[in-house]
């Protein structure tokens, strides 16, 4: 299955794969209307430390602690893609302490959020992907 | 400062309306024109930092910023331009020598736009290079003038060293120092990958690249930086670099604060040591002295090895590249005015040298009177800009051409024209690391393969236009171009004939 | 430097025996192509035609006037014995007009100043040929080979065959020309065949690699004094056959060299040949379209652009070999063939007389 992957040898710290997240999930088609004067809340992260940067998100584990902790079962994994049934998420974020990537964050209106492959939605290559300006994200088939 | 003669040349202009305050364009100046106010929330810009790179432009994510030309301007007067009254005020200042990078940009004739090419009609049928074979293949190298046989009459095909390419353009010499490693991993896998060369310049060869040997030209320079036998040996073909379209007369200069570990290393200098190779090659004061340098660099490769002789096009450039075709080299470069540069002295990039349009030809055209075209290849450079530049190369009589800024441009080279001072923004000439990585090699050298796969298309076009499917018949076909607007003298060593005629 | 830019057609007949023929069949066999003349240039070339003289060069000249003339016939005999001279015998008729002077000469370079110029014998003759056609005002040798020559005018070809009384010649080779040039009013200089000593060529197309053609045989000393095409591959086959060596196989793989992609399948002997007459000889390449036939000294050779842009036919019959533009002016002369095709492009169609050193 095709995954994101990152590669801190090119990333930048640029954090343009975070607002392109954040634009990704507004289903608006200008960047500016939808994130301005927003302080975004993405879920793919930039970590960096001493000159080192690199991207973190859901990496949709094969054995994802997050699906088996969660209480309710709005946690699944479908077609390989871990994906959240906001319904359900009753914001008890047990997921949120049992992903070791930390890759699971609140959102807004307490629910959880994570990295769902915007892959539906974004000429089938996420967005976080299609903005590094580096070739530092990518999506690709790299086996189990 | 309490006078503050030079004013900013550009203004950072920002749509506060589009602007999400990202702060990308902040943490991607190198020259720290953006800043972000916390208390306000907005970014603001110092525009007196810009260089005009637009790397802050390309990367915006909602298109908010443009950087445009201040209005700021002296009294209006054509002689004492803005140009040349700000260059006092900068000298005045400073005491030292104004320096530059890239090419010449000043206001003198470009050749190759004031020349048209032919194209077929009734006479002679147009061939279509998506139907037909179009062949852009060269060979680099001297001929011989007979031929001899064996006892059973075939022909002896022993040749002196060839250079096989895919299409008639290299990618011309960029030291590594001058430009990054990504810089010269991406050139050289683009060299690989299209079946060219590309050439190290005068910096040596970092050993992770001795893997693209076959693709490589190796330079042999004034300062011999990075000169040994394994890097002689590793290459396809070694220039002798004798001088530079940007600065004739005067050689590279490498300030000692781009020299770090892996440059020192390559070219086996002292870490932090200035690289400044000297002017002429000590050991070349005349054209007997080059011989003996062509020929030891021959010795050191067993013959093997075709050596190149590259010089910038100065005012007698024909008569040296006549000395040069007889002195046992097997190509001659020649590198016309507007070629680039990391660092010169701007009176020396904007007041030196010929254009190569009006070099190559003369040089073509002596070499044929002596009856010595085909001892050496010629190989052109110094500003080809496009296909159509190369086709008119071609047509002059050149067997290549060299590109080495248009190559930078692919790589993302927004000619801001400041390599000297080594905050590249583009990650291509600096030695920056964390500027180094912005030009990731993998992106790098396949912007290069499409731009010239895109050329050679072009190529293949022009010259089905004109009835002509192999570039070989293009080589010295003048017959295929006019002149549009030049005077006779032009016209005459162009060796064309005006549109119309 | 007006170039001339041209349609045409072309014919040959040889005989593999060396059987010398009449030149009323190549007149036959032109005219059935008048379409493709327009009767500003007409020429023949024929060998074995002067059995009597066979050892000495005949040279063809045409003068301007008395005064070209003598200053040409001074130049000749300070560098040649001439043995024999004569107006060229020519027929008045309406269709051809304003003739020049027109004379044949049959020479043999003088021997002292043959051993000092150093030259071989071909060479000095090339040379005062050159001489002649460059620095003498009103005077040009249009033929210099032995046991051959050219004829040539402004007229359609059947007419200047009649002009020149073709039909009073035997000889085992005749090529032919009719022009049709799109541009430059009709010359006789300019006519086809143009040759040098026993190189003829008629040509039917117009080379894209003209300049480049040009100014690479230029280097070798050959001067383009008539900015056709045709002039410049009867010099390139001078240079390679008689100069360099090449046979004319190699040298219809220098001038419609095969393609690289045909290159890389042959075996590796032939793939090797002919990568290194490709590099070598890169300059030489001829593009565009073109059929030409090339005479010699015993023997004729066929040739087509490498993509075959124009048409040209061969037919055989018994010992004769013909070939044309048309398969219709075969067939007028001959119509039993034993075997008829049209040859590939950059295919060389090369026939040699039995007996006859080339």
């Amino acid at each position: 299955m095709k995954r994101v992957y990152v590669n801190e040898k090119w990333c930048l710290g640029c954090h343009l794969c975070e607002y392109y997240c954040a634009f990704a999930s507004t289903g608006e088609t200008d960047m500016a209307r939808a994130l301005k004067d927003i302080r975004i809340n993405p879920r793919i992260r930039v970590e960096e430390c001493e000159g080192i940067s690199f991207a973190v998100s859901c990496r949709h584990c094969p054995e994802p602690l997050c699906v088996k902790g969660c209480i309710t079962g709005a946690l699944r994994k479908i077609d390989g893609i871990i994906t959240v049934d906001r319904n359900r998420c009753i914001g008890c974020y047990t997921c949120i302490l049992s992903c070791p990537y930390g890759a699971v964050s609140p959102s807004e209106d307490g629910a959880i959020q994570k990295c769902e492959l915007c892959i539906k939605t974004h000429e089938g290559t996420p967005r976080c992907v299609l903005g590094c300006p580096n070739g530092a994200i990518v999506f690709e088939e790299r086996g189990e | 400062m309490a006078v503050e003669y030079i004013q900013p040349e550009y203004e950072v202009v920002r749509n506060q309306e589009r602007c999400i305050v990202c702060r990308v364009c902040e943490r991607q100046c190198a020259n720290q024109v953006h800043e972000y106010l916390k208390d306000s929330n907005r970014m603001v810009a110092d525009d007196s930092k810009c260089v005009n790179c637009h790397r802050c432009v390309a990367l915006c994510p909602t298109r908010a910023l443009k950087i445009v030309k201040s209005p700021h301007t002296f009294k209006e007067n054509t002689n004492w331009s803005g140009k040349a009254i700000s260059e006092i005020y900068k000298q005045a200042e400073s005491g030292g020598v104004l320096l530059s990078s890239m090419g010449n940009p000043e206001n003198y004739p470009v050749y190759f736009d004031k020349m048209l090419l032919n194209a077929s009609q009734v006479t002679n049928p147009s061939i279509d290079p998506l139907r037909e074979p179009m062949e852009t293949r060269v060979f680099l190298g001297a001929k011989p003038e007979r031929i001899e046989r064996d006892e059973k009459g075939r022909i002896i095909r022993s040749l002196p060293p060839q250079i096989q390419l895919s299409m008639p353009v290299m990618f011309s010499a960029m030291s590594y120092g001058s430009i990054s490693y990504n810089a010269h991993e991406s050139l050289a896998r683009a060299a690989a990958e299209l079946g060219i060369l590309y050439n190290t310049g005068e910096g040596g060869l970092h050993e992770d690249l001795y893997k693209y040997g076959k693709n490589t030209i190796v330079q042999v320079a004034s300062g011999r930086f990075g000169v040994h036998k394994d890097y002689l040996e590793s290459g396809a073909a070694i220039e002798i670099k004798m001088g530079q379209g940007a600065k004739p007369g005067i050689g590279g200069h490498l300030p000692g604060e781009k020299v770090g570990m892996d440059i020192s290393r390559t070219r086996m200098i002292p870490e932090g040591t200035d690289a400044i190779s000297p002017a002429p090659h000590h050991d070349i004061y005349s054209i007997e002295d080059l011989r003996q340098l062509v020929y030891s660099l021959k010795e050191a490769t067993g013959y093997k090895k075709p050596v190149i002789v590259k010089i910038a096009a100065v005012h007698n450039v024909a008569a040296i590249a006549s000395g040069i075709a007889r002195s046992g080299a097997d190509m001659i470069a020649i590198d016309g005015f507007r070629g680039g540069t990391g660092a010169a002295p701007t009176r020396i990039r904007d007041h030196v040298g010929l254009p190569i349009e009006l070099a190559l030809a003369s040089v073509d055209k002596r070499l044929r009177d002596e009856g010595i075209r085909n001892r050496v290849s010629i190989i052109a450079g110094g500003s080809i800009r496009s296909s159509a530049d190369v086709v008119k190369a071609i047509a002059l009589g050149a067997d290549c051409v060299y590109i080495a800024t248009a190559a930078l441009v692919a790589l993302g080279c927004h000619l801001c024209r400041s390599c000297h001072t080594g905050k590249c923004n583009w990650g291509i000439a600096t030695q920056r690391p964390d500027l180094v990585k912005r030009l990731n090699p993998n992106i790098g050298f396949r912007r290069l393969v499409n731009l010239l796969t895109a050329w050679q298309h072009e190529i293949k076009e022009m010259m089905g236009g004109m009835g002509i499917n192999s570039i070989e018949a293009l080589r010295g076909n003048r017959l295929m171009l006019r002149g549009v607007g030049l005077n006779e003298k032009e016209l005459e060593i162009l060796g064309i004939k005006h549109a119309g005629e | 430097m007006y170039r001339n830019v041209s349609g045409c057609a072309i014919s040959g007949i040889i005989s593999r025996s060396g059987k010398r023929f009449s030149g009323e069949r190549i007149i036959e066999s032109v005219a059935t192509m008048r379409e493709r003349s327009n009767g500003l240039g007409g020429g023949f070339a024929a060998y074995g035609i002067y059995p009597e003289y066979k050892d000495y060069y005949a040279f063809h000249i045409f003068y301007n006037d008395n005064a070209a003339k003598k200053e040409c016939e001074t130049f000749l005999e300070e560098h040649f014995d001439i043995i024999n001279l004569s107006r060229i015998p020519t027929r008045k008729i309406p269709e051809i007009t304003d003739e020049p002077l027109i004379w044949r000469y049959f020479v043999l370079p003088l021997p002292t100043k043959l051993a000092a110029s150093q030259l071989d014998e071909r060479e000095y003759v090339v040379r005062c040929v050159f001489r002649i056609n460059t620095g003498i005002d009103g005077a040009y040798v249009f033929s210099s080979g032995k046991n051959m020559g050219v004829f040539k005018a402004v007229g359609f070809p059947e007419d200047v065959g009649r002009f020149y009384k073709l039909e009073e010649y035997e000889g085992y080779c005749f090529t032919a020309h009719g022009r049709y040039p799109t541009n430059t009013p009709g010359w006789w200089g300019g006519a086809h065949p143009f040759s040098l000593l026993d190189y003829t060529v008629v040509h039917n197309g117009e080379i894209s690699s003209y300049d480049a053609n040009r100014r690479s045989i230029e280097m070798y000393g050959y001067k383009c004094t008539l900015l056709t095409d045709t002039e410049v591959i009867a010099y390139m086959i001078d240079y390679l056959h008689r100069r360099i060596g090449l046979t004319l196989d190699e040298i219809c793989h220098v001038f419609a060299a095969p393609f690289w992609s045909t290159i890389e399948g042959k075996p590796k002997q032939e793939r090797e040949e002919l990568k290194f007459l490709r590099n070598v000889f890169s300059s030489l390449l001829i593009t565009g379209p073109f059929s030409i036939i090339v005479g010699f000294e015993g023997g004729m050779m066929a040739l087509n652009d490498r993509l075959k842009l124009r048409s040209m036919v061969v037919g055989e019959k018994d010992d004769m070999v013909y070939v044309a533009s048309e398969e219709a002016a075969i067939r007028i002369i001959q119509n039993d063939l034993d075997r008829v095709w049209s040859p590939m492009g950059g295919e060389g169609v090369i026939v040699t007389v039995e007996g006859v050193k080339n």
